[in-house]
């Protein structure tokens, strides 16, 4: 455990600051894109793109290409065959993306065990590291976030209508698959994102439990929103403070506290609706 | 002018044809009443209109005339879920999209539309509820708002008057009334509400898996089918 002064110096550090300002802008997209994630019932979407997105990882480490450069891609295709699967009705879609998930993780370790071995770093992968960060990690995923948040705010009300009611959207004259493909890619840039800070195993939790907290307490769609992007942020800067004093990792630690405001959210919801019987 | 036509077209649920051998014409400004009793494939044939379903065989064309961004739905079972946290407003507000575009965020015109639409329907008091805390009827008339702020050229109602009280109902016609006669929007309806069809239709489809008829109202009810229909729903009332 270290001491506040102590927490305030590492917080001073350049690597931190990486950290941080990606960590933020991260947290902030997965949140805005949780909430359509969640109530499209894509959830498992984030979670097999990320697990790919650990093979890929995994794989770039042997071949030596940057990491980013070959993930990104990699996942974003992944992505769309994710979409594709989860809607159809025919084969179990809902199966078939968990098959990839998992499948995702073990060619991971299979490759990882097969050249470097399983150790630290590989550790830092699944769960997450805030020395992950180099200086051009940084303007890349600032740069990205940035798109996606800026995306998400212009095709915001696309966004709603698709999720909220695909099949009026589609008699309307609106591009529903358009506007799906938009949801998945920028879920998929998310992850690849903060993948390697809040770790392969967990980002995708980042995505849900925002939305999950802010639809406890809030009834409508813009509220549902705002408050999902409050918690993940707040979330994060609390996760971070944790990481630093006890030296764990940051995906770790920011889970655990959403996972703790959304018992607290739960808690209320339960009380408010008590009370109105 | 035909905007929508329809060739010999058969529709078919995993290979299993439900509906065939549809021939109509619909022209810019009818007013299409849809009847014939459960399951005998309305639904069906609404959702091919819209491109939501394909004919298994013949066709089924929307002519230039009428662009989909252009029509307004109203689909008889609400396919959004049930949970899903949204406000009135939001909902109804959701029906400009298409005429918005790839414009961001919604007008102030796109919100005075849905705000007289939403006062037509009586639900203004409601704007700030949440969908999901609403009646049944409560919820079809906010979709119905949504299905109105969607038309410019074209409305489609899928019994639009399920769940809605009596006098509803009759505001409810005569809003779409107005819209055919005043401001010339072609309107496909289907209805159980066989007097009212008669009274208000330009033309009626009746169908039973197949088309048992297709012409104007005024034929229709000199027809044996038309007859037979319309007596055995005033045998109904008597009874009911
Ligand atoms: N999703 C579906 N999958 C399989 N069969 C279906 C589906 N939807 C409808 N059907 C079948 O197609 C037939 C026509 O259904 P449709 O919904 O078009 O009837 P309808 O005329 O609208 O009836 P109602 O007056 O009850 O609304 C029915 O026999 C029904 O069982
Ligand atoms: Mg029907």
């Amino acid at each position: 455990m270290l001491s506040i002064s102590e927490i305030f110096e590492i917080f001073g550090h350049t690597f931190m600051m990486r950290a941080m300002v990606v960590g933020l802008l991260v947290s902030l997209c997965a949140a805005l894109l949780g909430v359509n994630l969640v109530l499209k019932r894509y959830a498992m979407i984030g979670t097999g793109l990320s697990h790919v997105g650990f093979a890929v990882m995994a794989i770039a480490g042997i071949i030596d290409v940057a990491p980013l450069t070959l993930s990104l891609p990699v996942v974003m295709v992944t992505a769309f065959i994710l979409l594709r699967l989860n809607d159809s009705n025919k084969i179990n879609g809902d199966s078939a993306v968990a098959l990839i998930s998992t499948s995702g993780i073990a060619v991971g370790v299979i490759v990882v065990a097969l050249t470097t071995g399983i150790n630290l770093h590989i550790c830092n992968v699944m769960f997450g590291s805030i020395f992950a960060m180099t200086q051009a990690d940084m303007y890349f995923s600032v740069v990205l976030s940035i798109v996606v948040i800026g995306l998400f705010v212009l095709f915001y009300k696309q966004l709603f209508a698709v999720t909220y009611d695909e099949n009026f959207a589609k008699a309307t004259g609106v591009k529903v698959e358009i506007y799906k493909s938009l949801l998945a890619i920028l879920t998929a840039v998310t992850v690849v994102l903060g993948m390697r800070m809040m770790g392969a195993l967990l980002i995708a939790s980042l995505t849900l439990f925002p939305a999950l907290s802010a639809m406890r307490i809030c009834k409508r769609f813009l509220s549902v929103v705002i408050a999902a992007a409050i918690i993940g942020v707040v979330c994060f800067f609390i996760g971070m403070m944790f990481s630093v004093a006890l030296d764990i990792p940051p995906g770790a630690t920011v889970v655990g506290v959403n996972l703790i405001v959304f018992m607290v959210f739960s808690g209320i919801s339960l009380v408010i609706r008590g009370g109105t019987k | 002018m035909a905007i929508i036509t329809c060739k010999q077209a058969a529709f078919a649920y995993d290979g299993i044809t439900v509906i065939d051998g549809l021939n109509f014409e619909v022209n810019n400004g009818d007013y299409l009443c849809i009847v014939g009793e459960n399951g005998s494939g309305k639904s069906t044939l609404m959702k091919g209109i819209l491109g939501l379903m394909r004919p298994k065989s013949g066709e089924i064309t929307m002519n230039e005339g009428l662009l989909s961004t252009q029509i307004g739905y109203l689909p008889q079972q609400n396919s959004a879920q049930k949970n899903f946290p949204a406000s009135v407003t939001e909902v109804v507000l959701s029906g400009r999209l298409n005429s918005r575009g790839i414009l961001p965020f919604y007008s102030k015109a796109d919100r005075k539309i849905a705000h007289d639409n939403m006062e037509k329907l009586g639900i203004l008091p409601l704007r700030k509820k949440s969908f999901r805390e609403l009646s049944g009827g409560q919820q079809q008339r906010v979709l119905l708002g949504r299905a109105l702020c969607a038309t410019k050229n074209a409305l489609l109602l899928d019994e639009p008057a399920a769940g809605l009280d009596p006098l509803v109902t009759r505001e409810l016609y005569g809003t779409i009334k107005s819209l055919s006669a005043d401001m010339g929007i072609t309107i496909i309806m289907i209805s159980h509400d066989i007097q009212a069809a008669v009274e208000y239709a330009s033309h009626i489809l009746h169908l039973k898996n197949k088309q048992l008829f297709f012409g104007t109202t005024e034929d229709y009810t000199q027809t044996k089918t038309g007859k037979l229909f319309l007596g055995a729903a005033e045998e109904n009332d008597v009874i009911n």
